[in-house]
């Protein structure tokens, strides 16, 4: 990168580089990057025996492994031979661990967490009604010796993982040592080849793809992200679509063309234009507040003051987002029914058809690609809306997904993730942003992905309708 | 100079003329006895808005026979022809006195559905209009709507239609592609095979060969030929040759008022109102 200088009166003195150096080990420098003028660099060393270790908590680590250390049994140097396999399994055993403890906690105690709520609410209605709950209560009492069982099985599981320990030399010699329950993955980069640097790469691929968010977002993957993304998304188009074309059928074939209908288009229009933020704020007070609100009263009212529905979720997102986008559906849908020649319209009333029957059975499909061109658009524009979310449902870490095993299987009520969100909230409210900074990047990537690719699915079917209605006419 | 032209436009007429007695002398022969009254007009008027396009038309279309409407662009023969059907209540702003009756009974019955007069009227437009579907799909639509799920009826008059429109042959094998894959005449076949699937009692023809070459046209007159044995049509032309070649009545119309109404030869022959005669010959229009 040498920089040809012609003429140097000309220019002005070029300040020297800076070098952004990966720390690692946040735990013993407080930060995970540090900046170096290039000119005070000295010598340049690429030691073969530096490992990095990818750690649960605070960022990877980068060191010299000292040894492993057994809590029962002899510790192995890093000179030794196996000292490598050795850690390797140590770390799948780990894996496997935090895996089983991941199932206990999250499946079999949530089951039970959700069983208790469900006892306790009952309980609140028999206790109005003044009738026996001593069959609550013994069920309670099992449930609750059940949870004692999965608990301590979960903490036992959970000292097991901090019963081995790795020690470690750090560049500034300092030595520390941390359970081997916290390493996730390790690496020696001196001493990858080609290929094994691809094999960390798409194994990364896969982690930031497959995998839940850890550390603040900063670590792991994206997955319940790109899953509440993709599922608000659908969901926004299944509200969007039949109140968008049923509003322009209505305005373009039945509604008497007059100022009514004239103001109306305007209305429409002039949607279009409002600032997101304020579908947001109406997303809030109608369909949270409201319409949630009186869900819960006439529905949930036994688990009051706590709101199942009368709070942000992906259903009330999926609404406000379909609210905002549902005007381009709307001026797309007309503007393809007007398209369609009168007369064809006018062959199928010959026909003796009735105007319904000529709407769903020639005007619609005719009109098909040209509704389906502007569900394209809505779905670009709702899928990488982010401000109106903020305040309909949309949050930083959400526990479950909105799809998941337990009845009823879809949970129109809960909070989502979205990748839109993710980026804001890596980009500018996480503690390193220096270490989301290539977070930041592959999730905005990720999200223009996902936006094209739910595109290309919808120009794909657009394709093929065309294909099966149009054959070049002559 | 002046003369000598005029003299020359006049011979050219002349021969037209001709040619178009010589077609009438070969295209038909007129009908001997006069056929009881189908479709009765009755001082009938329209208005678009406060333009009145129809002025007190009346006048007896024939069963089984083929009227022609013929006359210069707007002098309301499109017009009569889509209120058979009612096709212009569609139009908004639209509004007529006097009665139009089919077999005796008015098409503005408020007992009618205007849905169940439109299946006995079949209608050809002046642009094919096949609908994005399959061939098959366009000619049995008229009795998908009408309710008819039966696939063996279905076929049937499929194929009946198909044949009777001259087109079965061409497109047996295709059936289940899409219409717009068809040629300009095939397209107006097929629209005629649509109209007459649910066996109409009257068929309509606004300017069904405009668009078509002489070829294509052949074969749609000929085919008005053949339908006439069993329906009642009405065809719309501008095209005073068409008409004589396949009409046997003949309703000659200016600015929105019937002039004449005869069988076809005496029309073209000696028709009675010099306003025919001068139309016929192509003195204007």
């Amino acid at each position: 990168m040498a920089r040809v200088v012609e003429s140097p009166a000309e220019t002005e003195p070029v300040p020297p580089r800076e070098l952004q150096l990966f720390l690692g080990n946040k735990d013993a420098y407080g930060l995970s990057f540090k900046y170096l003028d290039e000119t005070a660099v000295v010598s340049r060393q690429y030691p073969k025996t530096i490992f990095r270790m990818e750690r649960l908590e605070y960022g990877d680590a980068v060191g010299f492994p000292v040894r492993l250390e057994y809590g029962d049994g002899p510790a192995i140097p890093a000179e030794a031979a196996d000292f490598e396999t050795k850690l390797r399994s140590e770390v799948l055993e780990v894996a496997a661990r935090w895996k089983r403890i991941k199932h206990l906690e999250k499946k079999k105690i949530g089951r039970i967490n959700l069983e208790m709520e469900k006892i306790r609410i009952r309980e609140k209605i028999m206790k109005k009604r003044d009738t026996d709950i001593s069959r609550l209560a013994a069920r309670r009492d099992r449930l609750q010796k059940d949870y004692e069982a999965l608990a301590s099985e979960s903490a036992g599981l959970r000292r097991l993982q901090q019963a081995n320990q790795i020690a470690y030399r750090l560049a500034s010699g300092q030595e520390r040592r941390i359970p081997t329950g916290n390493i996730v993955d390790f690496y020696y980069p001196n001493r990858l080849g080609f290929t094994d640097r691809l094999g960390i790469f798409f194994h990364k691929i896969r982690i930031f793809l497959m995998e839940e968010p850890r550390e603040a977002n900063t670590e792991g993957g994206v997955f319940p992200a790109i899953f509440g993304t993709f599922v608000m998304t659908v969901m926004m188009s299944i509200a969007v679509t039949p109140f968008g074309v049923l509003a322009a059928i209505y305005l373009r074939e039945y509604a008497r063309q007059g100022f009514m209908v004239r103001s109306v288009r305007i209305a429409v229009n002039n949607l279009a234009g409002v600032p997101s933020i304020v579908f947001g704020v109406f997303g809030l007070g109608f369909f949270v507040y409201f319409v949630g609100g009186t869900i819960d009263q006439l529905f949930f009212h036994d688990s009051l003051p706590t709101p199942t529905f009368g709070t942000g979720g992906i259903l009330w997102a999926a609404l406000t987002l379909a609210l905002l986008t549902v005007p381009v559906v709307i001026v797309a849908t007309e503007e393809a029914l007007a398209a369609v020649p009168r007369g064809m319209r006018e062959g199928s009333l010959a026909c003796g058809a009735s105007k319904w029957q000529t709407i769903k059975n020639i005007v619609l499909p005719a009109a098909a690609p040209g509704i389906l061109t502007g569900l394209i658009l809505a779905m670009a524009r709702g899928a990488s809306e982010v401000a109106p979310l903020m305040l309909v449902g949309v949050v930083k870490l959400a526990p479950n997904l909105p799809l998941d095993g337990i009845f009823p299987f879809v949970h129109l009520e809960r909070k989502f993730m979205h990748l839109g969100f993710h980026i804001y909230d890596l980009g500018f409210q996480s503690p390193d942003s220096e270490a989301a900074k290539p977070m930041v990047f592959a999730t905005t990537l990720l999200l223009i992905g996902l936006v094209v690719l739910l595109n290309l699915g919808a120009i794909m079917i657009r394709q093929r309708i065309r294909k099966k209605y149009f054959v070049g006419a002559f | 100079m002046e003369k000598t032209l005029e003299k020359d436009e006049k011979a050219g007429l002349k021969h037209a003329a001709d040619d178009l007695t010589e077609d009438l002398e070969t295209a038909f022969d007129e009908p001997s006895v006069p056929p009881a009254p189908f479709i009765c007009v009755e001082n009938y008027n329209f208005f678009y808005g406060s333009a009145q396009t129809l002025h007190d038309v009346t006048f007896d279309m024939p069963e089984r026979q083929v009227t022609a409407i013929i006359g210069p662009s707007g002098c309301g023969k499109s017009t009569l022809l889509r209120n058979i059907n009612r096709m212009n209540d569609l139009v908004d702003g639209t509004s007529h006195t006097g009665d139009i009756k089919i077999r005796n009974q008015s098409i503005y019955d408020p007992n009618f559905e205007v849905t169940e007069i439109r299946k006995r009227i079949g209608m050809v437009f002046q642009k094919s209009n096949p609908f994005p579907k399959s061939i098959y799909e366009n000619v049995v639509y008229s009795l998908r709507v009408a309710g008819q799920k039966n696939k063996s009826l279905l076929d049937e008059a499929a194929e009946a239609s198909l044949k009777a429109a001259a087109l079965w042959d061409e497109v047996k094998d295709r059936l289940d592609e899409s219409a717009l894959g068809l040629s300009g005449g095939q397209m107006q076949r097929l629209c005629i095979a649509r109209a007459i699937a649910n066996r109409p009692e009257i068929l309509l023809m606004d300017e069904p060969c405009s668009a078509l070459d002489p070829i294509a046209t052949a074969k749609i007159e000929e085919l008005i030929y053949e339908l006439k044995k069993e329906f009642t049509i009405v065809i719309v032309t501008h095209n005073m040759q068409q008409a004589a070649r396949v009409s046997d009545w003949t309703a000659f119309f200016y600015m929105g008022k019937l002039i004449e109404f005869d069988t076809t030869k005496r029309i073209f022959m000696s028709p009675s109102v010099k306003q025919t005669e001068d139309y016929i010959t192509g003195r204007f229009g």
